[in-house]
């Protein structure tokens, strides 16, 4: 997903000479060439995340579009409060990344962890807050994202990822993609977990249940078209993200529907617990300790169709 | 201009600063009162900048870092003829935009930055002196700090990146009053050498007279050193300054000075309505 993200700040910089790249001392070869085709576009800003923020609020107050890319907690956690007053109180055009989010570090330990980054930049005014996929995902966020006036969080994996098959001719901030049609229950998947979404549609299916998928790339604004339309329309509908259960978009979607009058579909939220991982870990580990497996999820709401249909 | 008529200018928003802080109940009256004449001397002296036309690319940019100094800045940017001066009759008043600190800027022609939480202002106007030498453009950035502003560490994040891109358009002008909200500056965090921890931090500093105009004009028309180092000005400051009885004393970094004060503080300053 990273290369794929520098690859397209190298490609739109060539049309756009506004576009500015800040790092936080990472990325070591991998805006190569963009600093060779925009060499004065490009400040490694090092370990300063606070006045990477200011930095950019300052650029983009300029005129310019400035993206800033680093690690996820240093990029939202740790300047957090440039991020609300210089981007967001301004509403500034800065286009903030966080590379490595979820459990995508979990080698690195809950440091480097990142489980609360959709809750807090949701809950600030003027913030859009993106999670794509896979890198075609990325790809249109990132195209979307700068034709944005306001600031846009954007939240990516490492690299490898799966790419997912969908139709990918439209894309639109706020409008959920989807992934595969289902007449019995919807699954709901935000960021880098689809793969393992996909997977569980696959299982419930091979058990009868027919499965709609939708990708949310959008966790903020919340598609509630799509949202209103599901919980009509299924009994089950449930959502899994690689991110705490306070506060994500499965959080969002329960704040929407608390407001509505009561529905068709009931809510089932898979994330992560409301902890600190403390053991040492891979990726799959950390998943498997929080239920985000396909075994888990297709077990679960299985259950939960079956209770919905008695 | 010369300097005699920039201090009647200076003096002139002292009388307007404390009648305001009298009228709203505004406090940070010794904060405002330390930057009164810095103020002066950038609005009316050295920014090159048109209030007809206050949004002009290649304006040069003037950051109030320390954002509790508004109601001075507020009087200047009226004075200079950013909007008429009767809008200040709203000051304080619910639904309006003079406040404490600065709004937004396109609440307010003039500001360039809703500062008020300390820290901020540096970095935001080194992103803008940035954003100069990419679309080469030529305006100058100027920042004005506190010295309980610097114990923020992101204005020393800011200070070495500025050194280490060489950001010659960039300057920081420390109102250096010697107090913060409750204490002495230097008792709270060591600060001193003032001067020399910017000299270290990569910036061509100095230290002058901060209420000395001829001195301020001296610093702020400084032809750029050849070294393309951002430059620091440690300006000696008094807290209060031009109100014998408010001067050095940090209770007027709350307080609010009664009609009697004020009817003293502008005989002082030898405005009589």
């Amino acid at each position: 997903m990273r290369n794929a993200f520098a690859d397209e700040v190298t490609k739109l910089s060539m049309d756009d000479s506004r576009i500015v790249i800040l790092s936080g001392d990472i990325g070591n070869k991998l805006f190569d060439k963009f600093k060779e085709q925009s060499g004065k576009s490009f400040f490694n800003c090092g370990v300063a995340e606070a006045n990477m923020m200011g930095v950019a609020a300052g650029m983009a107050l300029s005129g310019l579009r400035p993206i800033i890319y680093t690690i996820t907690p240093f990029t939202t956690t740790r300047c957090y409060e440039q991020i609300r007053i210089d981007a967001c109180y301004h509403n500034v055009p800065v286009i903030i990344v966080g590379t490595g989010s979820g459990f995508t570090y979990a080698e690195l330990g809950p440091t480097h962890h990142s489980c609360e980054d959709l809750a807090i930049m949701r809950v600030l005014p003027n913030m859009t807050v993106l999670a794509p996929a896979d890198e075609v995902e990325l790809r249109q966020c990132l195209r979307a994202a700068l034709k944005q006036k306001s600031p846009v969080y954007i939240r990516i994996g490492k690299k490898g990822e799966a790419v997912t098959a969908k139709k990918n001719d439209h894309f639109e901030i706020g409008e959920s993609i989807t992934v595969r049609e289902g007449s019995d229950i919807c699954l709901i998947s935000t960021g880098i977990l689809l793969p393992i979404v996909m997977k569980a549609a696959e299982n419930l299916s091979s058990q009868g249940v027919s499965v709609r998928v939708e990708s949310f790339h959008t966790v903020k604004p919340l598609d509630e078209k799509t949202i209103n339309d599901v919980f009509s329309r299924y009994p089950v509908v449930a959502v899994a993200e690689e991110h705490s259960r306070v506060g994500g978009l499965g959080s969002n979607i329960s704040e929407w529907l608390a407001r509505q009058a009561p529905m068709k579909g009931r809510l089932i939220t898979f994330g992560v617990d409301d902890e600190f991982m403390h053991e040492v870990g891979s990726q799959n580990y950390a998943r498997k300790k929080y239920g985000l497996t396909e075994e888990n999820i297709s077990r679960q709401i299985f259950t939960a169709y079956k209770d919905a249909s008695i | 201009m010369e300097p005699k008529k920039l201090q009647g200018i200076a003096n002139e928003i002292r009388g307007r600063i404390i009648s305001n802080s009298h009228k709203t109940k505004m406090p940070h009256l010794g904060s405002c009162l330390s930057c009164v004449d810095i103020l002066v001397a950038i609005y009316f002296y050295s920014l090159k900048i048109d209030p007809a036309n206050p949004r002009d690319p290649d304006r040069d940019r003037f950051i109030l870092s320390k954002g509790h100094g508004a109601p001075a800045l507020f009087q200047v940017l009226a004075m200079k003829g950013f909007y008429p001066e009767s809008m200040l009759d709203s000051y304080g008043e619910d639904g309006g935009v003079f406040a404490e600190h600065p709004p937004t800027p396109d609440q307010l022609d003039g500001i360039e930055a809703a500062t008020g939480s300390l820290g901020h202002g540096l970095p935001i106007g080194l992103g803008m002196a940035l954003s100069a030498r990419i679309q080469e453009q030529s305006y100058n950035v100027v920042a004005l700090l506190s010295d309980g502003e610097c114990n923020e560490g992101s204005i020393w994040e800011a200070a070495m990146m500025a050194a280490a891109k060489k950001v010659d358009n960039l300057m920081v002008i420390i109102d250096f009053n010697k107090w913060q909200a409750t204490g002495r500056s230097e008792e709270i965090l060591a600060l001193t050498p003032l001067v020399d921890k910017w000299r270290a931090f990569g910036w061509d500093a100095c230290e002058i007279e901060g209420h000395d105009m001829g001195q301020l004009i001296d610093v702020l028309t400084k032809e750029k050193n050849s070294e393309g180092k951002p430059i620091a000005v440690i300006a000696h400051t008094v807290k209060g300054k031009g109100v014998s009885f408010m001067e050095d004393d940090n209770n007027w970094h709350y307080r609010i000075p009664s009609e009697e004060e004020l009817a003293s503080a502008r005989k002082e300053l030898g405005l009589f309505k």
